[in-house]
């Protein structure tokens, strides 16, 4: 190990750390002698987690009083670093995660590397990005001064606990964030889901535009029910308002690995195959021959998703 | 109401993408309006409509002399653009875009600073953050419904769980996701009127920022570039009103079922 210290971004949701935060903590520990958290909010009472993950120490930049997080806790961050920086900072790739890593690597005047999904250690960090829709795989390293900022995908490592003693969890207050610091939430709303979430579903069914229209969603939700899987989105029909952002799976969606990946009416973009491809099995109904989905499926349907999918529902109804 | 939208102008998306010698991608072919930036100028025209007037600014940087996706911008009902056009910013990593945007932009006066979440073909999505940063802005990123009420801007912005109402005082800036606006068409009107609408073109020594940019701004260096790993299409078949029987065999053989 070459690095001596490195901190990672623990982002608090629903009384732990996102599944990406356990992930960005395990890897450190491979990498680093001395592995820090920084959180905020409720983030402040998981010193225990943070511990168990790997971490001994936990910054807590406290309560934000409802400003969005980017700002204060970059801003808490530039102030930990003037009394020693670490070597890196891994960040998760989410919506906070690439604000905190932003305004960070202005505060600080220092680069991020974006859309990683793999770090080593050779003499220094090196990253890894996929390119073109997973075809290449880059791998770059920082040449100027620390830290670097690295903003990492989700499942890029799979989080496991290294059973290490409670973090000492020490205040890293923001301080003054002047304007910069003004944008401020009123309201949140939750979107309701049920079943399996979709990162974490063994099946995950995903519909795109081929489906045709919005009502014939219905049926992606019915074979992933009947699955016990998730129901996932291509952006085209996230964006023409189908179904909510949260089932938008790909570059800017979610990162899903399940145990197998129904892609019906979708074609298999770059951007899209880029979320899905690290599925441990990729089923695929299209009525195109030659959509690019079936160059990575085990199992390719060349149909029509308004005959296929009635017939498996059936199918599946007939079973259970 | 002025507002500044930062546009970027990309190869065609649907051509063969490559690196060139210093892996960098290769842009020395026609360039496009990115259209993950149509939402931005779209909405940019909508928010000046409805505060009933004012300028569009669109605001480029790129080592290519092409202007066309700046015209296209313009020919949408953009105000004016200003692109800062140079040799020396091939290379330039997402830190060096923000500063020199941050420097064209500080020269104009504006209420709100318009970007779009990614860009399509450097998809770093920490530029816009930058630059709001580097400009002592507020920023609200994932804006999925967009409004301006006096001097405060109200955002939907896009969580994990679904959204929050977020408000920030102007100046601010917002990033845009895809869909939040449906972009309009240019005109034939529109496109001849775009033809005499000031592009104002600047070098990175009309910012002073000679020597911060581009590759010798750059702290970050790519080592390799090695094809991934690849998936083996498997098998393929007709659907003869036997695929769903097909797709249910395949989940018993892999046990979902
Ligand atoms: C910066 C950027 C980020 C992006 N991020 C994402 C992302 O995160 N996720 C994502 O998904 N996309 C993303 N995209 C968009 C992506 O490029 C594609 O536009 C999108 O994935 C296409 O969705 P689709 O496959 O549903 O639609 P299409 O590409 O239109 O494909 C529809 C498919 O349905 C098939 N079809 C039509 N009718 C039928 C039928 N009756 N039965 C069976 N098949 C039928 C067609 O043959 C076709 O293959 C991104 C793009 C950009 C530029
Ligand atoms: N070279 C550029 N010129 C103008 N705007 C840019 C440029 N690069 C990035 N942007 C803006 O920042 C957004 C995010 O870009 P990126 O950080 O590359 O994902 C883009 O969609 C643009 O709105």
């Amino acid at each position: 190990m070459t690095l001596s210290t490195i901190w990672v971004l623990a982002e608090p949701a629903n009384g732990s750390f996102t599944t990406t935060s356990l992930e960005l903590l395990t890897h450190a520990r491979s990498l680093a002698t001395n592995v820090a958290a920084i959180t905020w909010g409720e983030g402040g009472q998981l010193g225990a987690l943070a511990g168990e993950y790997g971490a001994s120490t936990l910054y807590d930049v406290g309560d934000l009083a409802g400003a969005l997080p980017g700002v204060p806790v970059a801003a808490a961050i530039e102030a930990l670093s003037a009394s020693g920086a670490p070597d890196a900072l891994l960040i998760p790739t989410s919506y906070d995660g690439r604000d905190v890593a932003g305004r960070l690597s202005a505060r600080l005047d220092r680069p991020v590397l974006t859309n990683v999904t793999g770090i080593t250690d050779d003499d220094g960090l090196v990253t890894e990005h996929p390119v073109f829709g997973g075809s290449l795989n880059v791998k770059a390293r920082f040449t100027g001064p620390g830290p670097g900022i690295v903003v990492v995908r989700a499942k890029s490592f799979v989080a496991e606990p290294s059973g290490g003693a409670v973090a000492t969890v020490v205040a890293a207050p923001a301080g003054d964030t002047g304007a910069t610091g003004s944008a401020v939430i009123s309201t949140s709303h939750v979107e309701e889901r049920t079943g399996p979430k979709l990162e974490e579903a063994t099946v995950v069914v995903s519909g795109g535009r081929g489906l045709g229209e919005a009502s014939a969603y219905a049926m992606i939700e019915e074979v992933a029910k009947l699955l016990n899987g998730a129901a996932g989105a291509s952006r085209a029909i996230v964006d023409a308002g189908w179904v909510p952002y949260s089932h938008q799976v790909g570059q800017t969606g979610k990162t899903v690995k399940p145990l197998v990946y129904l892609a019906c009416g979708i074609s298999g973009a770059t951007q899209h195959m880029v979320g899905m491809k690290g599925s441990k099995n990729i089923v695929a109904i299209n009525k195109d021959a030659d959509a690019p989905i079936f160059q990575i499926a085990d199992l390719g349907i060349v149909g029509d998703v308004h005959k296929v999918l009635p017939a498996l529902i059936d199918a599946l109804k007939a079973r259970s | 109401m002025n507002i500044v939208v930062c546009v970027k102008q990309i190869p065609d998306p649907a051509a063969p993408q490559s690196f060139d010698a210093s892996n960098n991608l290769n842009r020395s072919g026609k360039l496009i309006l990115d259209e993950a930036d149509t939402y931005g100028v779209e909405m940019a025209l909508q928010l000046v409509d409805k505060a009933g007037g004012g300028e569009v600014t669109v605001v480029s940087m790129g080592s290519g002399t092409d202007v066309a996706g700046l015209r296209n911008a313009l020919a949408m009902g953009a105000t004016k653009a200003v692109i800062v056009s140079d040799d020396a910013l091939r290379g330039s990593d997402a830190l060096s875009t923000a500063k020199v945007l941050a420097a064209v932009i500080a020269r104009a006066s504006f209420d709100l600073v318009l970007a779009a979440t990614e860009s399509s073909d450097g998809y770093t999505g920490t530029t816009p953050v930058q630059l709001a940063e580097l400009l002592g802005l507020p920023s609200i990123t994932f804006a999925k419904a967009v409004s301006i009420d006096g001097s405060t801007l109200n955002v939907s912005r896009q969580t994990e769980a679904g959204y929050d109402e977020v408000t920030a005082p102007l100046p601010a800036l917002v990033t845009v996701t895809a869909g939040v606006v449906e972009p309009r068409y240019a005109s034939f009107k529109g496109i001849m009127a775009a033809k005499s609408k000031p592009l104002e073109v600047l070098s990175v020594s009309d910012l002073s920022l000679d020597g911060q940019v581009g590759a010798a701004g750059a702290r970050e260096t790519i080592v390799a570039v090695e094809a991934a790993e690849t998936r083996q299409a498997g098998e393929k078949y007709v659907d003869e009103g036997d695929g769903a029987q097909k797709v249910v065999a395949f989940l018993e053989s892999i046990k979902v079922l």
